[in-house]
């Protein structure tokens, strides 16, 4: 049996019946990493040992016939900015290429109890600043589907382990589409949960009002178990919030005919090329064909998302930046003996150009004379981009798009022209800005066989609804379309 | 064009960065480039609007309380351990006063 394939729940079940041990499934794992990552590069570390002794934890609790919890099992890739003990914890960026987690991130803790393994940390564009893994200091990872394209960022690393079956199942971070776009380029789903549905306690922050954790797997059902396991209040992060969560996994297989799903009037001139607005309509079709309302609304705000969303997150970034100084963690580089020059220095060098530029914006959006022209303006139009959407959610459940307007570019294609690649992000940003859920789910591959991702956006806490529909799509065919 | 090279300095000098003349020049074009594309907001009078600075927490019932009580936190050895320079249970820096 191929347990590289195989669904949370399967997973479980064969170590529940003694039909195969965590230790080798996570073996299977290991080799397939041993065989695919030399190529596709998705880790910056694993650690056999450390996942093995994970995996000795399971079958301990086995033969002691323990119940055993809701993830046994389950390997997993996590991303390099999440906080894993004893684990260095590099962000992708040479400023933290030392730095060894003292805690744990509460989503580690849960997925911990809920019996998950860490096979190891998955790359990222440095500090997730990026849409296709190129910004990681240490090395780009490739399309698991085509070595010559990018696997898409910031999540890249999870993404791609996933979509190479290297992991059952991963955690990325997404503040402008960090999950749904890697999810999408590389034929996997990936959810964003709404913004404080998942306690970001042990994430390395980067844009504090947009950052959220959210699960990447093979199939929808795999991301609704995760999503029940690490969301809900956490008093280590404030902005946590006390909503129930609901039984996710245990919601899905509810017909969806009836739904409302809005498409944006707005999307259909923001450059959808070819080959993916051919497997969108199919994909709008299938969702006809299940009985859902496809409806018209308007997004009247949409041209302005992207310019409002650098502003802030480059604000938000050059604030949590500054903590990078050489002092308590991470790299310090003398200098000439003084305090300035050791800071200036020490920056200089953790820092690759991406991560610079957008500090040098942000410093400048939030300077003396300037931050009421562009923080606060962009703030105010934030204000307009929430209204579009909550008048939208007045006549729809759910809006729908392509995740990202074109299939997964190559690499060095965009990393001479920061604004291209930050205007590839138009589908998954607004859903920052305003706090929603969204989920990318594959819907089919362009003629080159490269993948094509839908994404759906629902209400605030309206995550059910939005799995819902995304496991009835993938029952009925959709990521074969 | 809003950023030229004193800007530059100026900003990188806010942000602790050294900047060399090549990354200057960069720096130059693309900031401007990206500043160009954002000043389209200015098209929008939002004149009156409440800017948002996070969207969930709008409520009072949505603040997060919790009892003023003494908690254990890290252990200075844990704090104190991916220090780059550290000693006598502190961290090390420069020295930050000057003699004059």
């Amino acid at each position: 049996m191929d347990f590289t394939r195989l669904t949370a729940t399967r997973i479980k079940g064969l170590i529940e019946r003694g039909e195969a041990s965590a230790v080798e499934i996570c073996r299977a794992f290991q080799d397939r990493i041993r065989e695919r990552d030399p190529e596709v590069q998705a880790f910056l570390h694993h650690d056999n040992d450390f996942a093995l002794k994970q995996a000795e934890r399971i079958d301990g609790m086995k033969h002691a016939g323990e119940p055993l919890p809701e993830l046994a099992g389950l390997p997993m890739a996590i991303k390099d900015n999440l906080l894993i003990r004893g684990l260095r914890c590099t962000c992708g960026s040479r400023n933290l290429e030392n730095f060894v987690a003292p805690y744990n991130a509460t989503v580690i803790d849960r997925l911990a109890s809920a019996g998950a393994v860490f096979l190891g940390k998955a790359n990222l564009d440095e500090f997730a600043m990026g849409s296709s893994t190129e910004n990681s200091a240490f090395r780009p990872t490739r399309n698991p589907h085509s070595r010559d394209h990018v696997p898409g960022g910031s999540s890249g690393g999870s993404a791609a382990a996933v979509g190479a079956r290297m992991a059952a199942a991963a955690l990325g971070t997404d503040t402008g589409g960090s999950i749904r776009q890697p999810a999408s380029f590389c034929g996997v789903v990936g959810m964003k949960p709404t913004y404080s549905r998942v306690s970001r306690y042990g994430l390395v922050a980067f844009g504090s009002s947009l950052d959220q954790i959210g699960p990447l797997a093979q199939g929808v059902e795999d991301v609704a178990r995760i999503l029940k396991v690490i969301s809900g209040k956490d008093p280590l992060d404030a902005t946590s919030l006390a909503v129930d969560v609901p039984d996710y996994a245990g919601g899905l297989g509810r017909p969806i005919a009836g739904l409302k799903i809005g498409l944006p009037r707005e999307y259909r001139k923001s450059g959808i090329s070819e080959p993916v607005r051919t497997r969108i309509e199919a994909g709008l079709k299938l969702f006809q064909d299940l009985g859902c309302d496809l409806i018209e609304v308007d997004l009247p705000h949409t041209d302005y998302a992207i310019a409002t969303y650098y502003v802030i997150a480059m604000a938000e970034a050059s604030s949590n930046l500054a903590r990078y100084d050489g002092v308590r963690y991470g790299l310090r580089i003398p200098g000439q003996g003084d305090l300035s020059s050791m800071y200036r220095e020490t920056r200089d060098a953790g820092f690759g150009a991406e991560v610079k530029r957008r500090i040098m914006l942000g410093t400048f959006v939030l300077s003396s004379g300037y931050y009421d022209a562009y923080y606060l303006k962009a703030q105010q139009v934030r204000t307009l981009i929430k209204r579009d959407f909550e008048a939208a959610f007045q006549k729809v459940d759910l809006l729908i798009s392509p995740t990202s307007p074109t299939p997964p570019f190559r690499l060095g294609e965009k990393t001479n022209d920061p604004l291209a690649m930050y205007l590839s992000d138009i589908f998954t940003i607004t859903a920052n800005l305003v706090g929603i859920p969204g989920i990318s789910l594959p819907c089919g591959r362009t003629p080159e066989g490269m993948p094509v991702g839908i994404q759906l956006l629902g209400k605030h806490f309206d995550e059910q609804v939005v799995l819902n529909a995304a496991h009835a799509f993938e029952q009925a065919g959709g990521f074969a379309l | 064009m809003k950023i030229d090279g004193a800007r530059v300095d100026y900003i990188a000098n806010l942000a602790q960065l050294a900047v060399t003349e090549e990354e200057k020049r960069e720096l130059i074009g693309q900031m401007n480039s990206i500043l160009d594309y954002v000043e389209q907001l200015n098209r929008l009078d939002t004149s009156g609007i409440e800017p948002t600075a996070q969207v969930v927490h709008t409520s009072e019932q949505n603040y997060s309380w919790r009892a003023d009580r003494v908690r254990s936190g890290f252990s200075q050895e844990q704090s104190l351990g991916n220090g780059p320079a550290t000693g006598s249970g502190h961290f090390k820096v420069p020295k930050v006063i000057s003699e004059k």
